[in-house]
């Protein structure tokens, strides 16, 4: 059998299964994300490098890949892992189908294994690296276990580098509007300049949405360089890895809190906006991917559902006096929002670009607009 | 916010008899919801007059009201009562529309009582569809193209506008009762004209057709502060046109893209926010065109509903019993998730690991004049829900499950000819009951995906996977049973295939089937129904099998009972059965035993997760029941509660060493058949109506003038009373054996004395073990013999039949529980003429009554019937004596004839209730009276009586005419009846058969001058010809009654009707002493 495809984890654990994509081996850090919808959104995301994705949801592909769903490029998970994969693409506005698009991009994939027990394992275990073999070679059982083990882990690894833009380049699109099937262009109030640590798209269009002209500029990209382009605040964007190893970020962003520019941080970003304040990061057990996770807004007291996706967190007991928790998990209890409250600048652990998942969370764009507004205002009084 | 402290008592408002379009799934929301209130310390009162429902058992509720849902009785609890709250969005359409009432009457504002959970406003904007429409486009929501029209003018000139097919709906009728597709005027104007007629605000909608287009259901919760979830989204595999309650559904939806996914979750919340359903569980519809993606609401549910009791089953969140908790001042966040054993708050969104399917059950076989066409009146009356880790094996799964003699897609026609072929095209454009069973034939046929598209505009994705499960079968029947190895076995169990499908495209049998597939250790494996897709730990055990790697059913050590549901509801099977394997649960479990339910209907109390102490949903097959039996090694499995469903299994589940208990198979069986059962009540020295066996036309005639006209006539291998027809002469009987069926050695036709003006009496009897028996209750039906059980209503106690011969059927029942062994339930029925005892039937198991019996007499006889199974003796648990109650309860019949256009309602041997009420009263008429008021069926106004009956009817009729007559009614009546009645001295007009001439009675009905009928009838062609009579007066909504006894009963009741106390189920217990 040449579609034979393998999957195991460090701990030994294998399992056989049919392979639906490339041939090859892939080696990453095994999680699993419970969204029903979305798997081209997933596997999209550029915060999933070096990352072997499960899908606990078991029918994959059914709506086939569409260009306006992407949120980069190209793939950026290592592996994707799934009980059933579609046999056909039915949409309106499918493209391509699932298995056609991994082929073409390269990607190993696996079907027909027991997703669940995975999901089990790494939920018991926290998650794990693997080996994701498809191919001959996947009848290698002892081979792929040593590079599973032989991945070193994400603990420590800087990524944000490996996936940024590697160039500077301008973002006016708007979000996609399915009942014009097309992407809006609203008018340009708001210049911001956004990190791409791993940006996913719908960050970049819910800015232009609201009348940001998006400057995204490369990861490793200076704080006086930016604040050279005199933007009315600064987005720093989710992306892959550990937040630690990223010190050009972080130094970075101690300078736009001096200078009091409105800074507004997702995921990656909101991970680094703590560091920069002064807090630590630990690695979650297993972290939170998915898309129905309850978040609570301190303040007011409301639940949002949320679209989650990082294996590290800020360690609120790490929080120095200048800096307030706004959100929480409900799940676990850890820390999802936190604000400055020396610097207009906060951040959300959480996806509130969703896309996958639900739009809760997203009048956190239009606070961030709000900063802009009144610093602009504040700087029009003086 | 935490739970309010200005209430203190909260009304909940049930839904009421189980009807068409409202089912059990409000037992399941409406018990969760007491259990949920009790639980936080508040006193509830509830009102339902359904006896057979888990929520009238009187520890459901502080105060139990089985009293009519109506403005008066509920005004009577509410003054009594003095409730601070009422919560109606448990009790479906029935509650609302109670609430309503009681709101618009002034009577929640007299008493100071709140409408927690949705108010006045919502319900209404909800509801009324015009209003609903103007809300939606306030919040930038497109509905279908539609207008509201009160006349039938008004609706013509909307209709110009919206084009054809144009879609009727009536305002605020249950299930879109009324409602259709009009293709040409024809159609347009009698829908249009029977919906306004049914409307009980004479309106319809005439709505833009947006059939073929996808369907979308959100179930959404949202509390006081609003915080909304979507608990679960379902996909109609059959799309627009199909009534929601008759399609094929999957959870979650299988062919959206998140974006399209996410617009359908924010336009949920905005119509949840915009409607202003303050608390609780919603239902949103959507339809979405399968080619441009555009969005339009169909219509928002402010309450619990069929939808949500299948979410909460899907996902493992229980809707109800949260959205009772927010409806007292809760928000999600804090309130605890409890399948995860609180480790997660209320406030997420489920995700789920597995693909459910809801397949509807129909009964059309019992209503061969209706229009077997689904649209938007919903005609199913029971449904299957299955979990499996894929559409197959979740789909397969469901039509196993479904009990129609098909174990996955069973071929329909094996020949394809042009005319069958071109037959099979009409079957997939109009859509029927066995559609999916015809896509599976037209991919045998030959027909492409794409034909088959466009004839059903079922979404590709779906059909693609019903083709490959077509091919797989002929790859399965060409190679044989041979070329299944391990491997290809495990990928047949994959996709769901059943051992007994695999066996019938083998050519084999299903033993041989199963005895490969263990040699090969392909055996399933059991997931668990955890909310959050295994991101969290479960302790709950709501299990479903799969052939996947893992096992998660962590069986213990413990004694276990096994008790196997009733599956799908059907017609003669329903929430009774649920009830008596609820309360074996609650029993058994009380008792220490960890208790194993397992059951397939989503629809029921028996499967909610924490009725027992696990729960497997899974079909009721014996290769499903075997695998979970091997996997928890119970003690004992009670079969006896589940009515037919687990009853087909018992022989062969013995056969494979189940240990069952109870009763044994074989005595069930003995008294199912014939012959064995003739010869029972021969030794005993019991009488059975004379009865014969014929085996060809020659032979019936002969054996006929032995026993004597009139003859209950029937095929040996038809059940429940289907084909079934009173003869009352050769010519009768010679054209019933030509026409109705095919009698032959194999099948012959049997023939029993019917027993004319007999009573029929039922008995409910508990027996232990070592041969106590209680006997439950002796329940005397008003209509005659000759009426289904099922579709009579009765009186407990019985109110006619003497000391004497009470006291020698409570002995008769006594001996035959005795001889055929039985331990547990049994039910006696008898037909009495004078002080001639026959006995008709024997069911040595549960049967429909028990319910009813338990709630008039206090004794929970389907507890102490499974703790007898279990091993417990009656004495010990002090239940020897039989209670007679000192107030009489009526149990009575609710018929779905409004549903089905062409369909007769004339009673008979073949049941077709779909529900009962029960109505209590200090003497017979008082209680009669509450029954009817129950169920709806007015008291006829003094003016003219319609009266035509037949010939051995007359004589009994002479009160009955002189008390009406008394009353200031006058008397119509056909020739026959007329001269009769004018004859003994009592005037009488005359007035033509439909047949005769006109004006005839229909011309009387019609005009509005008739105020009751009383119409009997025998004989096919009387039957025949008298059918117009009573379709008419149901149209018009007409009292009528088709028997003599009826007749008299109701107008025993005229004095009492819409009067009178209400009493709670409690304060009736306290006057019972044994």
């Amino acid at each position: 059998m040449t579609d034979q495809a393998l999957l195991v984890l460090a701990d030994g654990s294998s399992f056989r299964g049919r392979a639906i994509g490339a041939a090859g081996s892939r080696v990453g850090e095994v999680v699993f994300n419970t969204a029903i919808t979305g798997y081209q959104e997933i596997l999209t995301d550029p915060s999933y490098a070096r990352q072997i994705v499960t899908l606990t949801f078991p029918q994959i592909g059914n709506t086939g890949i569409n260009a306006a769903d992407a949120e980069s490029d190209g793939i950026h998970a290592s592996g994707l892992v799934i009980r059933n994969a579609s046999r056909i693409a039915s949409n309106w506005r499918s493209e391509e189908t699932l298995q056609a698009w991994l082929i073409r991009h390269e990607v190993v994939a696996i079907a027909e294994i027991d997703t669940r027990r995975l999901t089990r394992i790494l939920r018991e275990k926290g998650a794990q690296n693997g080996c994701l073999v498809a191919g001959p070679e996947a009848a290698d059982l002892d081979a792929a276990l040593a590079k599973a083990r032989a991945f070193p882990g994400l603990k420590g690894m800087d990524l944000a580098k490996v996936v940024s833009t590697t160039s500077a380049y301008d973002w006016r699109e708007g979000v996609y509007d399915l009942d014009a099937v097309t992407f809006r262009e609203p008018e340009k109030r708001f210049r911001v300049v956004a990190y791409d640590f791993g940006v996913k798209r719908n960050i970049l269009r819910l800015l232009a949405e609201r009348g940001c002209e998006v400057h995204v500029v490369p990861a490793q990209t200076t704080a006086s360089d930016v604040l050279a382009l005199q933007p009315d605040g600064v987005f720093l964007s989710n992306g892959p890895g550990d937040p630690e190893p990223c010190d050009y970020a972080i130094s970075a962003i101690r300078e736009f809190l001096t200078a009091k520019l409105p800074v507004f941080g997702i995921c990656l970003g909101h991970q680094l906006l703590g560091l920069a304040a002064g807090a630590k990061t630990l690695k979650m057990k297993f972290g939170h991917h998915g898309g129905n996770h309850p978040v609570i807004d301190l303040a007011s007291g409301r639940v949002m559902i949320s679209s989650q996706n990082h294996g590290f967190a800020i360690d609120e007991s790490s929080l120095p006096a200048n800096v307030t928790v706004t959100h929480r998990s409900l799940f676990d209890q850890s820390n999802q929002g936190i604000a400055l409250t020396d610097a207009p600048a906060f951040s959300f652990q959480g996806h509130p670009e969703a896309s996958p998942g639900p739009h809760d969370v997203d009048p956190l764009f239009d606070r961030f607009v709000a900063l802009m507004q009144e610093a602009r205002a504040h700087a029009q009084a003086h | 916010m935490p739970k309010r402290t200005d209430i203190r008592c909260i009304l909940v408002i049930g839904a009421g008899p189980i009807v068409i379009g409202q089912a059990c799934e409000f037992d399941y929301s409406g018990a969760q919801a007491c259990k949920a209130l009790k639980a936080e310390g508040f006193r509830v009162v509830l009102v339902n007059s359904n006896p057979a429902t888990i929520m009238t058992d009187p520890d459901t509720a502080d105060a139990v009201y089985i009293e009519p849902i109506n403005l008066r009785a509920v005004e009577a609890i509410i003054a009594k009562e003095r409730p601070d709250a009422l919560l109606p969005t448990m009790g479906g359409q029935t509650a609302l529309n109670c609430a309503l009432d009681l709101a618009d009457a002034g009577v929640l504002e007299k008493y100071g009582v709140e409408l927690i959970g949705a108010s006045r406003d919502a319900i209404r904007m909800a509801e009324d569809r015009e209003l609903f429409r103007i809300a939606m486009q306030e919040i930038g929501l497109e509905c279908p193209k539609a207008e509201v029209a009160r006349s039938f003018e008004q609706a013509v000139e909307i209709q110009a506008k919206v084009g054809y097919p144009t879609i009727i709906r009536p305002s605020f009728t249950l299930g879109g009762t009324g409602g259709g597709i009009a293709y040409n005027r024809e159609e347009f104007e009698e829908i249009v004209k029977r919906g306004l007629e049914l409307s009980p605000v004479h309106e319809v909608l005439v709505e833009e057709s947006v059939l073929g287009w996808k369907e979308f259901e959100m179930e959404v919760v949202r509390d006081t502060a609003d915080n909304c979830i979507i608990v679960c989204s379902i996909e109609n595999l059959d799309p627009m046109g199909v009534h929601t309650g008759d399609s094929i559904t999957v959870a979650p939806a299988l062919t959206l893209t998140d974006k399209e996914y996410q617009r359908l979750r924010d336009a949920s919340i905005a119509v949840l926010r915009k409607i202003g359903v303050d608390t609780g569980g919603s239902n949103v519809q959507f339809g979405v065109n399968a080619q441009t993606g555009r969005v339009v609401v169909i219509e928002m549910n402010p309450r619990v509903s069929r939808s949500s009791a299948l979410a909460s089953k899907a996902t493992g969140f229980p809707i109800a019993k949260i959205a009772a908790k927010l409806a007292v001042g809760y928000t999600l966040d804090e309130l605890r998730n409890e399948i995860t054993g609180g480790a997660t708050p209320a406030s997420f969104e489920p995700s789920i690991d597995y693909v459910v399917t809801k397949i509807p059950r129909f009964a059309f076989e019992k209503f061969p004049a209706a229009d077997a066409r689904l649209t938007t009146q919903m005609k199913s009356v029971g449904e299957v829900m299955a979990i499996g880790r894929c559409f197959q094996e979740s789909l397969q799964k469901a039509l196993r499950g479904l009990e129609i003699g098909v174990d996955g897609l069973s071929p329909r026609t094996t020949v394809f000819t042009d005319e069958s072929v071109a037959e099979l095209r009409r079957q997939l454009r109009e859509p029927g009951p066995d559609r999916l069973f015809h896509v599976a034939d037209a991919f045998r046929a030959g027909l492409s995906r794409e034909e088959i598209f466009a004839l059903t505009h079922i979404d590709p994705w779906f059909l693609v996977e019903i083709e490959d499960l077509i091919r797989t079968e002929k790859d399965v029947a060409v190679n044989g049973l041979a070329a299944l190895d391990a491997a290809r076995l495990r990928t047949l169990k994959r996709q769901g295939f059943s051992d007994s499908r695999l066996a019938a495209l083998t050519g084999t049998d299903e033993a041989a089937v199963r005895q490969l597939r263990r040699a090969y250790g392909v055996r399933p494996v059991y997931k668990r129904v955890d909310t959050c897709a295994a991101e969290f730990a479960t302790s709950t055990a709501y299990l479903y099998s799969s052939y996947d790697e893992e096992c998660e059913a962590e069986p213990t050590g413990r004694d276990k009972i096994m008790v196997l549901g009733g599956g799908p509801n059907r017609i003669g099977q329903g929430i009774e059965f649920d009830y008596c394997c609820v309360h074996a649960a609650l029993a058994l479990r009380e008792d220490g035993f960890e208790t194993i339910m397992v059951n397939c209907n989503p629809e029921t109390v028996s499967t909610d997760y924490d009725t027992s102490d696990r729960l497997y949903f899974e079909p009721l097959t014996l290769e499903d029941v075997l695998e979970i039996v091997e996997t928890e090694k119970p003690k004992g499995v009670i079969v006896q509660y589940g009515g037919q469903t687990p009853l087909k299994l018992a022989r062969a589940l013995e056969a494979n060493g189940v240990p069952i208990i109870g009763t044994t198979p074989d005595s069930i069986d003995l008294a199912e058949d014939r012959e064995r059962f003739q010869q029972l009540i021969e030794q005993l020295g019991l009488r059975q109506p004379p009865n014969r066996t014929a085996r060809n036309h020659d032979e019936a005639i002969a054996l006929a003038g032995q026993i004597g006209y009139p003859l209950v006539v029937r095929p040996s291998y038809v059940l429940g009373g289907r084909a079934m027809e009173v003869v009352h002469s050769d010519a009768d009987l010679s054209r019933y054996i030509r026409e109705a069926v095919q009698v032959s050695n194999d099948s012959p036709v049997l023939l029993d004395r019917f027993l004319d003006h007999a009573i029929e009496v039922d008995v409910d009897l508990v027996a232990d073990a070592t041969g106590g028996t209680l006997i439950g209750g002796l329940m005397e039906h008003i209509e005659e013999a000759g009426v289904h059980s099922g579709d009579s209503s009765c009186s407990l106690p019985v109110h006619s039949l003497s000391l004497a011969v009470q006291d020698e059927l409570r002995r008769q029942v006594g001996e035959m529980a005795k001889a055929l062994g039985v331990v547990g339930l049994m039910n006696t029925q008898f037909a009495v003429q004078g002080e001639d005892i026959f006995v008709l039937e024997v069911n040595p198991r549960a049967s429909r009554t028990v319910p009813f019996v338990s709630k008039a007499t206090g004794q929970p006889l389907a507890k102490i019937a499974a703790r007898c199974m279990a091993g417990r003796t009656l004495a010990a648990q002090g239940a020897t004596a039989e209670i007679v109650p000192p107030y009489f309860s009526i149990k009575e019949a609710i018929f779905p004839f409004a549903k089905f256009q062409g369909v007769d309602p004339i009673l008979g041997p073949e049941m077709r209730s779909t529900g009962e009420i029960m109505g209590v009263g200090e003497t017979f008429p008082q209680a009669f009276a509450r029954s009817l008021e129950a169920a709806g069926i007015r008291m006829p106004k003094p003016g003219k009586v319609f009266i035509s009956v037949r010939d051995s009817d007359k004589s009994h009729l002479l009160d009955l005419a002189h008390e009406l007559i008394r009353r200031g009614f006058s008397l119509v009546a056909t020739a026959g009846t007329g001269n009769y009645l004018r004859g003994q001295g009592i005037d009488c007009a005359h007035i033509n058969k439909v047949l005769e001439g006109r004006p005839h009675i229909v011309d009387l009905i019609k005009n509005g001058e008739i105020s009751y009928i009383i119409n009997t009838t025998e004989g096919k062609q009387a039957i025949a010809d008298s059918f117009s009579i009573r379709r008419e007066a149901l149209q018009h909504r007409l009292t009528y009654s088709t028997t003599v006894a009826g007749a008299r009963a109701l107008i025993g009741a005229m004095d009492h009707y819409g009067s009178g106390d209400v009493t709670s189920l409690q304060e009736l217990h306290r006057k019972l002493t044994a």
